[in-house]
C-alpha cells in the first residue's frame, strides 16, 4: 500500500497545477461575473489534452487513468469551480458513457473527436420533474422507421451551450418503470433540427459553466444512435453517474484546499489585536482542522479512482468520496471566508466564489441523500 | 534537421542556501524546474520542427544526476522526441569548462545540425557552458538570442541577438550553436497524453564509457576543471532603494544632494 504518487503523476501534477494558475486563475473571477466560460481557455485545454485524460489512445484520448483526471479536477478546481465541471461532465458523464457502451464505430465516431480535443460533450438526464427520482422522466423516443423521435424537456444540462454531442435519455417503453424503460441516444445538439437550447440558468455558483433547459421538439435520431441496449439506458446512467462522483469529489478537494491557501496567505499578512491572525490559536486550530479533512477527502477520492482504474466496482467508494468531500468543501469555504471576515465576503478575494462554488457540490450528479441511500444501502444489504 | 536542445535542472529559486562547509548548494527540499532559458530554447526548437514539418527532429540532452531524469520527461512532455541524460561519478565536479567538454563529446556522439542552449542557469548564472561547448565542437555561436528564423537557403539561421541598448541581427551557417534568453520564445505546457508517452519511453543514459574515445579523463571532472572556488558566502541583503520620478534634471540632482548630505556623505 503507498500512499505517494509515482512519478508521473507527480509530473501530472506540476501540469496541472502550472496551466490553472497561469492560464485559469487570472480570468476565473471575470468568467464568473460574466457568467460566460472563455471559449478561447476550452478549446486551449483541449489541445493540452484536458478533455480527454482517462480515455485509450487507440481512440485518440490521452492514454492516462481516472487518478490522472482527478488530479486534473483538483488543481482546475482549486482556482475555478466551474473549469471543473466543464471538463467533469464532457469526461464522466458523456465520454464514459460511449467508451463503455457504444460499439467500435460509435467510438470512431463519436467518442474520438470527443477525447482528442474537437468536441464538447454533454449529458441529458435530469429533467423538470425528474431529479434524484428518475421515475419522473417524461420525455420520450418514439419509433419511427429506421428513427426514433424524441420528445421532452431536460433541464440543468451542463455544457450544453457550446456542446457538440449529448448522451441523453428518453423512455422507450412506457409499460414499465424508467428504470426499465430508458434508452440512451447519442445526439449531435448544433445539427439535428427540433433541439432547441435556452439561454444560461441563473445560479449561484459555477456561473461559468453553462448550464440550459435543452428542449427536443420531435427531433429524429437515426437507430444506430442507439447507445447500449434498447430499453438499457438506466443502467448506463447509473454507471456514468458512478464515474462522475469521483470527479465531483475531486473537485470538492480542490475547491476546500483553494480557498484554505488563499485564507492562509490573507492571513499571514492580516494584523489585527497587534499581530497577524496566524498567531492566534484559533486561527491556527481552524488551518489544523481544514487540512485534516481536505487530505481526508483526498485520500477517499483517490481510494475511488484508483479502485477504478484496477476496474473494481466503484459505486459505494464513489458515494463516499463524493458525500464527504462535498461536505468537506461546503464546510471549508465557509470557515476561509469566516477567517478573512469583512475581506472574505468581498468579491475582490475567491474565497466568496468558492464558497458559492461548494454548495452544488452536494446536490449534482447524485445529492448528499441520494449518496446516503447508496452507501447504507449496500451496508444493509 | 536534427536540432539538439541542452537543458538544466536547478532548484526553483535564485533563493537557495549554500552549505558553508562544501560551499555547494542545497538542494534537499526545494523543488527542481528546468532552467528557464532553456525552455525558452526547446520551445524555439519544437517550432522549428513544426514549421518544417519535414522530419526534423528535437532531442534534449542533460548532464546532471539520476534525478534530472525528471527535467527530460517533462521536456517530452512538452514535445520533444527524445532525451538523453550524460550521468556518470567520472563527471561529478566538473566546472563550467570540464561540463563543456563532456556535453560537446555527447552531442558529438548523437549527433546534430544545430544546437540550441540556455543563456545561463539560475543555479551558476555563468553563462559560459554555451559558448565552450560550441568552442569545443569548432562550430560558429550565436550567444543572447532573443528571435530567431530560419534562413530562406535552409542551411543557415538568422538570429536577433540582445545586446544592453541594442540588438544585432545575424546570419549564421548551420551547423551552429544559439544561446536562448527568456524572451525567445515563452514556452507552451506539457501535454497530457505526452505526459504518458514520456513514462513510456526511453531516456537514453550516456556515461563515461560511452564518451571515452572522445573525452580524455584528465580533462573532466574535479581534476579536469580548472575552475577553484576559494570562498563562497550569502551576500547580506540590502535595504530597498529609493527611487523618485518625474523631476527635472535640476531637481534631480538637487534631490541626490540632499540625500548625500543627509547622509553625512558630503
Amino acid at each position: 500500500m503507498d500512499f505517494t504518487l509515482d512519478k508521473p503523476h507527480q509530473l501530472m501534477e506540476t501540469l496541472f497545477r502550472n496551466f490553472a494558475e497561469t492560464e485559469i486563475a487570472p480570468i476565473a473571477k471575470d468568467m464568473d461575473e460574466a457568467e460566460q466560460y472563455d471559449m478561447e481557455l476550452l478549446q486551449k485545454m483541449q489541445r493540452y489534452g484536458f478533455f480527454g485524460i482517462p480515455y485509450s489512445k487507440e481512440y485518440g484520448g490521452q492514454g492516462a487513468d481516472e487518478l490522472a483526471y482527478t488530479q486534473c479536477m483538483e488543481e482546475v478546481s482549486k482556482v475555478d469551480g466551474s473549469t471543473g465541471i466543464t471538463i467533469s461532465v464532457h469526461t464522466s458523464l458523456c465520454c464514459s458513457c460511449i467508451n463503455s457502451y457504444g460499439t467500435e464505430e460509435q467510438k470512431q465516431k463519436f467518442l474520438r473527436p470527443l477525447v482528442d480535443g474537437s468536441k464538447i460533450g454533454c449529458f441529458g438526464l435530469t429533467e423538470p420533474g425528474a431529479g434524484s427520482d428518475v421515475q419522473g422522466a417524461q420525455t420520450v423516443a418514439v419509433e419511427d422507421g429506421d428513427d426514433y423521435v424524441i420528445t421532452g424537456s431536460k433541464i440543468f444540462t451542463t455544457n450544453s451551450g457550446f456542446a457538440d454531442t449529448c448522451v441523453v435519455f428518453a423512455l422507450t417503453d412506457r409499460s414499465v418503470p424508467a428504470s426499465k424503460g430508458l434508452t440512451a441516444f447519442i445526439v449531435d445538439l448544433k445539427e439535428m433540427p427540433g433541439i432547441d437550447i435556452s439561454d444560461n440558468i441563473e445560479r449561484m455558483g459555477i456561473r461559468a459553466a453553462s448550464n440550459c433547459i435543452v428542449s427536443y421538439d420531435n427531433v429524429r435520431v437515426p437507430k444506430d444512435r442507439i447507445l447500449g441496449k434498447l430499453n438499457g439506458g438506466f443502467k448506463i446512467a447509473m454507471n456514468a453517474l458512478n464515474n462522475g462522483r469521483i470527479g465531483i469529489a475531486a473537485q470538492s478537494v480542490g475547491l476546500a484546499q483553494g480557498a484554505l491557501d488563499n485564507a492562509i496567505e490573507y492571513a499571514k499578512e492580516r494584523k489585527q489585536f497587534g499581530k497577524p491572525i496566524t498567531k492566534f490559536q484559533n486561527t491556527q486550530f481552524q488551518i489544523a482542522e481544514m487540512q485534516t479533512k481536505i487530505e481526508a477527502a483526498r485520500m477517499m477520492v483517490r481510494r475511488a479512482a484508483v479502485a477504478a482504474d484496477n476496474g473494481e466496482n466503484i459505486a459505494v467508494k464513489a458515494a463516499e468520496a463524493k458525500l464527504f468531500a462535498s461536505d468537506v468543501a461546503n464546510q471549508v469555504t465557509r470557515y476561509a471566508v469566516q477567517m478573512m471576515g469583512g475581506y472574505g465576503y468581498c468579491r475582490e478575494y475567491p474565497v466568496e466564489r468558492a464558497m458559492r462554488d461548494a454548495k452544488i457540490t452536494e446536490i449534482y450528479e447524485g445529492t448528499s441523500e441520494v449518496m446516503k441511500m447508496i452507501i447504507s444501502g449496500a451496508k444493509l444489504k | 534537421m536534427k536540432i539538439l536542445v541542452c537543458i538544466k535542472q536547478v532548484p526553483d529559486t535564485a533563493e537557495v542556501k549554500l552549505d558553508p562547509k562544501t560551499n555547494t548548494l542545497i538542494r534537499d527540499g526545494v523543488p527542481s524546474i528546468i532552467n528557464r532559458d532553456d525552455k525558452s530554447g526547446l520551445e524555439a526548437a519544437l517550432q522549428i520542427r513544426e514549421k518544417l514539418n519535414d522530419g526534423t527532429t528535437v532531442s534534449v540532452v542533460s548532464m546532471g544526476p539520476p534525478q534530472a531524469d525528471v527535467a527530460l520527461r517533462e521536456a517530452l512532455a512538452m514535445g520533444a522526441d527524445d532525451a538523453y541524460l550524460v550521468s556518470g561519478r567520472e563527471f561529478g565536479g566538473s566546472d563550467t569548462y570540464a561540463t563543456a567538454t563532456i556535453i560537446a563529446a555527447a552531442l558529438k556522439e548523437i549527433g546534430f545540425d544545430l544546437v540550441i542552449t540556455g543563456r545561463q542557469a539560475i543555479d551558476g548564472d555563468t553563462a559560459q557552458v554555451g559558448p565552450q561547448i560550441a568552442e569545443q565542437l569548432h562550430i560558429p555561436q550565436v550567444s543572447y538570442a532573443e528571435d530567431l528564423k530560419l534562413g530562406e537557403d535552409g542551411k543557415s539561421i538568422i538570429v536577433k541577438r540582445q545586446f544592453e541598448d541594442k540588438a544585432h541581427v545575424l546570419k549564421v551557417q548551420l551547423p551552429c550553436l544559439i544561446t536562448a534568453i527568456q524572451e525567445l520564445r515563452e514556452p507552451r505546457y506539457m501535454n497530457v497524453g505526452k505526459l504518458v508517452d514520456a513514462y513510456n519511453s526511453e531516456v537514453k543514459v550516456i556515461g563515461f564509457d560511452d564518451l571515452k574515445d572522445k573525452l580524455n579523463p584528465d580533462w573532466i571532472g574535479i581534476k579536469g576543471s580548472p575552475t577553484n572556488v576559494v570562498k563562497s558566502f550569502t551576500k547580506q541583503a540590502r535595504a530597498a532603494g529609493e527611487v523618485l520620478t518625474d523631476l527635472t534634471p535640476e531637481q534631480a540632482a538637487d534631490a541626490i544632494v540632499a540625500k548625500l548630505v543627509e547622509r553625512h556623505l558630503i
